[in-house]
């Protein structure tokens, strides 16, 4: 992958006193509010919150309903824009605060560095499924044929059925859509991956299929942060907690 | 006003390398006592798909007309990132601005009777665009004329129709044949599918869908209508009243809005 040879390069360019490890993402102090003008209100999401992230490692997101687990990530995604504090990434071009990067370094980012899974996915008219699977690998400079010949193996995969694969997602149900949202999000491995429920409304085959490529993942280093209704689904891969209730991390034994 | 002031400032560009596209600072114009622009600013990078959004009268087809070089501001600057457009283009004459515009910059209109001759051939119309670069031979101007309504998905057995006998779909098609015959580094699309059947705007956005993606071509596109901006567009300026109220990627302006105005306009869509 692209950015293990980046990671690699410039951990052989660290001088020695450096510390080996960087984190992949370090947020500092991050704050969120909704201003509802028409409500004149204020609403405040979270604030103070601060967590590392680091290669290969799987962070998941706990607390009550409403204590802004997937308000987090949107704002990680910048989504949302924060009100304060830092989100530093560390990038094939060094450290960015994505709280502060302007609009068109975070469409780069997201293209090349950051994922964001979600429950939905948002059809497009007329275009195929194959062709949205695709798209992450086109947009990265891959040929046609290959981007597609991956796609595909990436639709099967997650099960996805064959006489779909050529037709418009836009009138599938919302589960195959949803495997085809999977096969986009996954199919490209990033430094940052965020997942906001991904196995809502998925069958157990798919749910095996989506943890599957999880591992992979994982294993090629990509950080994850994540929000899952169901725990189990991905309790093997799960390293830490972040509890955004209380605003503390804690190390899952293995 | 308060949520917008209380943002953390955003950087300016560090990973973005490539330079803009287009650049438009300090644009101010008047009709008479009426502010139609005040002081508004634009950048769009290569590949890029710019939306403008604001209701009528908020000024975002004064700008486009002035991006498309149509009109002169009061006072500003505008300059494209390409060899051939050097300093500020609204000091260029009549005569410069006309080849530029030919040659550099395509339009679609809302209205297909602003930017075709509705009563030459649809083929016609596109290769026009190809005459005034100055290609002249026969063969050459219907061959490229049929490579660009083609990319426009234009179906091939009616290119020597007159626009007038088409439906307002293929109309649209052949404006945007003509817009991207010379490849232009700009593409600018005014209210493209206002007033075409939704399932007629859907085949025209996935038109322009494809192009942006095969081609990479840079756009700046006016709609009153967040869906078609929802659809196509990377980042979004907001236009109120002669001023961009706020400016975000996308997502950000549709799922967070800042400013009172952009959240009264996203939410009267939900």
């Amino acid at each position: 992958m692209t950015y293990d040879t980046v990671l690699l390069a410039r951990t052989q360019e660290t001088p020695a006193e450096q510390p080996a490890a960087q984190p992949v993402l370090e947020v500092q102090n991050l704050t969120k509010c909704f201003e509802m003008h028409h409500l004149n209100k204020r609403l405040l999401a979270f604030e103070g919150v601060s967590f590392r992230l680091f290669r290969g490692q799987f962070l998941l997101l706990i607390g009550r309903n409403g204590a802004g687990k997937s308000t987090l990530l949107r704002t990680l995604y910048r989504s949302y824009r924060p009100r304060g504090g830092h989100i530093w990434l560390n990038t094939a071009e060094g450290r960015i605060d994505l709280a502060r990067a302007a609009d068109v370094d975070i469409a780069l980012l997201r293209r090349r560095e950051i994922g964001f899974v979600t429950q939905f996915l948002n059809p497009r008219p007329r275009v195929t499924a194959e062709d949205i699977v695709a798209e992450p690998l086109r947009l990265a400079g891959r040929s046609k044929e290959e981007s597609l010949a991956e796609a595909r193996r990436w639709l099967e995969e997650f099960g996805v059925k064959r006489a779909l694969w050529a037709a418009y997602p836009s009138t599938f149900s919302g589960g195959e859509q949803q495997k085809v949202n999977l096969a986009r999000a996954l199919i490209l491995p990033q430094r940052l991956l965020m997942l906001d429920e991904p196995t809502a409304s998925l069958d157990v085959e798919t749910r095996r299929a989506l943890v599957r490529r999880l591992a992979a993942l994982k294993k090629a280093g990509v950080a994850m942060i994540g929000v899952f209704h169901h725990r189990a689904d991905i309790a093997e891969l799960v390293d830490s907690e972040l509890d955004l209730t209380t605003k503390e991390v804690h190390d899952v034994a293995e | 006003m308060s949520a917008l002031r209380e943002l953390i400032p955003l950087d300016p560009p560090r990973l973005m390398k490539a330079a803009p596209i287009l650049r438009m600072e300090g644009i101010t114009r008047r009709f008479g006592k009426v502010v139609a622009l005040q002081d508004v600013s634009a950048t769009v990078y290569p590949g890029e798909v710019l939306g403008i959004v604001g209701e009528s009268g908020s000024g975002k087809s004064t700008l486009l007309r002035l991006m498309n070089l149509e009109d002169t501001p009061d006072g500003g600057d505008y300059r494209l990132g390409i060899p051939e457009a050097e300093g500020n283009l609204f000091e260029l004459g009549r005569y410069e601005r006309r080849m530029l515009r030919s040659r550099r910059i395509g339009i679609v209109y809302q209205n297909p009777h602003l930017g075709l001759l509705m009563r030459n051939s649809s083929s016609g119309n596109v290769a026009e665009r190809l005459l005034i670069a100055g290609e002249r031979r026969f063969a050459e101007l219907r061959a490229r004329a049929e490579d660009a309504l083609s990319a426009s998905e234009f179906p091939l057995e009616r290119m020597d129709a007159p626009p007038i006998e088409l439906s307002g779909g293929m109309q649209q098609r052949v404006q945007l044949a003509k817009a991207i015959a010379l490849e232009p580094a700009l593409l600018l699309l005014d209210e493209p599918t206002t007033g075409l059947d939704v399932s007629v705007q859907a085949l025209v956005l996935d038109t322009l869908k494809r192009l942006q993606r095969d081609r990479a071509i840079t756009m700046v596109l006016v709609s009153h209508d967040l869906g078609v901006i929802r659809t196509m567009a990377d980042r979004v300026m907001v236009m109120r009243r002669g001023h961009v109220v706020e400016e975000g990627l996308a997502d950000q302006i549709f799922q967070d809005p800042q400013h009172e105005y952009t959240q009264a306009l996203v939410h009267a869509k939900l």
